[in-house]
């Protein structure tokens, strides 16, 4: 069977699992549709808020990043996970006991404020479209890869099958399929992950093996690879970093926006009980970490692997670095997945000294000494995790399982994302704001409609990418942590937190993280526009506009304890609500106050 | 009544001691160990590395399931201390 035909199975078997799920679960009622009935073991919703949670970008993207920044890119592995520790905490099981369906609806009750509830469906909006968008380019280029498709048809046809399951089953059929997408995609990724580190480590396990022996020179393998990335004048792969500020502020800003994205906070309101919410966080983190444990491995692995493969004597027992480096292997000699991904263009290699062999090294460091004229090898971070398989040998069926996970890892991000769009849409702006009266189901109609058309703004947004896809992360995670997350935690932890403090709060976070954002990055992300290059010499303190989410949140709580403090105490009702979304006995009274 | 607020009080302040008890490991592990405190643990080998660097591609986010149950665990028995379990 050719590749072709093996993930076109792989990729169609794992489609019609989703949509017979799907037609299982179909919702029946608004409680289906945005809570699943409310009532998802704990297991089952750690496993779908994994899912959830782990995009394109952390099955694809996390591992290239970790190759090529080493020590330094760490703060993603602790930013996306350290959040669930603050969501365990301080919102999750808070926010079950508040007892209804979206996040706009806490702020708005919470503040007893139509303003508060519409700032906050404006953030959700922001934060979770900026985010779709990249879910979709990343299923258009999975698909175009691994089913020979046009990236058009590519987007379409993930469009399609989104729409089929998360219009029909809601968050009911959305959990389900995402339980799913958790099972393809860890499996996919692990894999490929346990033969990579048994050829190299002789230890399958790839968390294990990252710090053992590597066997084919008997040094460690981290050592080994700092050894290999520093003789071509690579920075250290562990090596510590002088911006500590900025390191710790980035991943304070990725776990202050993890605990604030509403898609991922939804999550929680769908199982039965508050004690479930906490448990289900801590099954969310250990499914979670099964990938994100097993990224470094395939990180450090897959660098050392190419590194190894252009410098075929720098592998074995290595007296001097400086002197392996000396020779690069031939092109022609260069491995048939090398050839593969240059098809794609994610490889190119340019002779710049015509010696038919493959310079690949740092340009800022100078070796004409060695008769080097420039860097003749790029390679894309994304390809680490998609080639593994190739680099590896491994039979074909595991490049099918692959295609099938990186789709996967898309797919239940954007469902998870579009349904807590259109959630906001139909239940805060429709149901609440605009017309109370609404039949339920009127309201499911309209829910679905929403669902329908955020698919179709989706589409439209991965099929145009408006320029800024690349920094959709900043956005996101910038806007949730900024004004969500602060407005949700003091709506739980300070009874004197009022409306027009917490209204305050949100504007002074989210304004002031798009201000540093748009300054660095250009207004709107058009080019051009940046006031300032986004070079750290310009930076405040040397804060990077990834990392100002955290400075936005500190901004936000400290303009909203500042209003509070001088304006009127919320009233006694609005205590009282406080008081009862601590307390766990009786779910349900939150509601019926 | 009465008894019930006092009671639901004590509750809420054992559960905020439980939070800033965690949270302090939290803090800890990642940004202290992982990041802060990485060159005072450079001493330490572990695996080819430090262990600063295994703290913040392994250690911090083991620790952080084990916060989580252990805070699901403990939160548990403070229902149950107190009544307020459903």
């Amino acid at each position: 069977m050719s590749q072709f035909a093996i993930n076109l199975l792989f990729v169609g078997s794992s489609f019609a699992l989703y949509i017979g799920i799907a037609i299982w679960a179909r919702a029946g009622s608004t409680k289906d549709f945005y809570v699943a009935g409310g009532g998802v073991h704990p297991i089952t919703n750690g496993m779908a808020t994994a899912a959830d949670w782990m995009s394109a970008a952390s099955f694809i993207s996390m591992a290239g990043l970790l190759a090529s920044g080493g020590y330094a890119n760490s703060t993603f592995l602790m930013g996306w996970t350290g959040g669930y520790v603050i969501l365990a905490m301080l919102l999750a099981p808070y926010l079950r006991k508040f007892g209804k369906f979206t996040v706009p609806d806490f702020i708005g009750d919470r503040f007893y404020s139509n303003t508060a509830r519409l700032v906050a469906i404006v953030c959700l909006i922001i934060a979770s479209v900026t985010y779709v968008i990249g879910q979709m380019t990343g299923a258009g280029v999975a698909f175009s890869r691994f089913l020979e498709v046009s990236n058009t048809w590519g987007i379409w046809l993930a469009a399609l099958i989104v729409f089929l399951y998360a219009v029909f089953g809601g968050m009911k059929g959305i959990t389900y399929t995402q339980v799913a997408q958790y099972v393809v995609l860890i499996v996919a990724y692990t894999i490929p992950a346990v033969f990579i580190a048994m050829q190299l480590t002789g230890n399958p396990i790839p968390m294990f093996g990252m710090f053992s022996t590597h066997t084919e020179s008997g040094v460690p393998l981290l050592e080994k690879l700092d050894s290999v990335v520093s003789a071509l004048g690579f920075q250290d792969y562990t090596a510590d970093v002088d911006n500590k500020l900025n390191m710790v502020l980035f991943t304070l800003s990725l776990m202050v926006g993890t605990a604030g994205l509403p898609h991922v906070i939804i999550r929680f309101f769908t199982v039965p009980k508050v004690a479930d919410a906490r448990w289900s966080a801590g099954w969310a983190l250990v499914f979670i970490a099964l990938l994100y444990l097993t990224a470094p491995a395939v990180g450090s692995m897959a660098r050392l692997n190419l590194m190894t493969t252009v410098y075929p004597e720098m592998a074995g027992q290595v007296e001097n670095y400086e002197e392996a480096a000396q020779t690069p292997i031939l092109y022609e000699d260069r491995p048939e997945w090398f050839r593969t991904w240059e098809d794609t263009g994610l490889i190119i290699y340019n002779d710049v000294n015509s010696d038919g062999r493959i310079q690949f090294y740092n340009d800022a460091t100078d070796y004409t000494d060695r008769g080097w004229e420039g860097n003749e090898l790029n390679v894309n971070n994304d390809i680490l995790v998609l080639a593994n398989p190739e680099i590896a040998n491994l039979p074909g069926w595991v490049i099918g399982l692959i295609a099938a996970g990186g789709i996967a890892a898309a797919l239940s991000t954007a469902a998870g994302l579009l349904l807590a769009i259109s959630s906001a849409i139909s239940h805060d702006l429709i149901k609440t704001m605009i017309n109370p009266k609404i039949s339920e189901k009127s309201e499911m109609l309209a829910a679905r409609i929403s669902m329908g058309g955020a698919i179709l703004l989706a589409t439209f947004l991965g099929l145009n990418p408006p320029g800024f896809a690349a920094q959709t992360v900043a956005l996101a995670f910038g806007i949730a942590g900024a004004s969500l997350f602060p407005a949700l935690m003091m709506g739980i932890f300070s009874k004197r937190m009022n409306n027009s403090g917490a209204i305050a709060g949100m504007l002074a976070g989210l304004i002031s993280t798009l201000l540093y954002i748009f300054t660095y990055l250009g207004w709107f992300f058009v080019a051009g526009t940046n006031m300032l290059a986004n070079t750290p010499d310009n930076w405040f303190l040397g804060i990077s506009p990834l990392s100002f989410g955290a400075v936005g949140a500190m901004i936000n709580f400290a303009v909203a304890f500042a209003v509070s403090s001088v304006t009127k105490a919320p009233p006694q009702e609005i205590q009282d609500l406080v008081e009862s979304v601590r307390y766990p006995k009786g779910a349900g009274m939150a509601i019926d106050h | 009544m009465a008894d019930d607020k006092s009671n639901a009080a004590e509750y809420w302040k054992a559960n905020v001691r439980l939070i800033y008890g965690c949270l302090a490991v939290w803090a800890f592990v990642s940004y202290g160990c992982a990041i802060l405190f990485r060159p005072l643990l450079a001493g330490i080998p572990v695996g080819g590395t430090d262990l600063g660097f295994w703290f913040a591609q392994q250690g911090s986010i083991l620790t952080f399931i084990v916060l989580i149950f252990f805070y699901a665990w403990k939160m548990n028995k403070l229902d149950q201390k107190y009544g307020l379990e459903e």
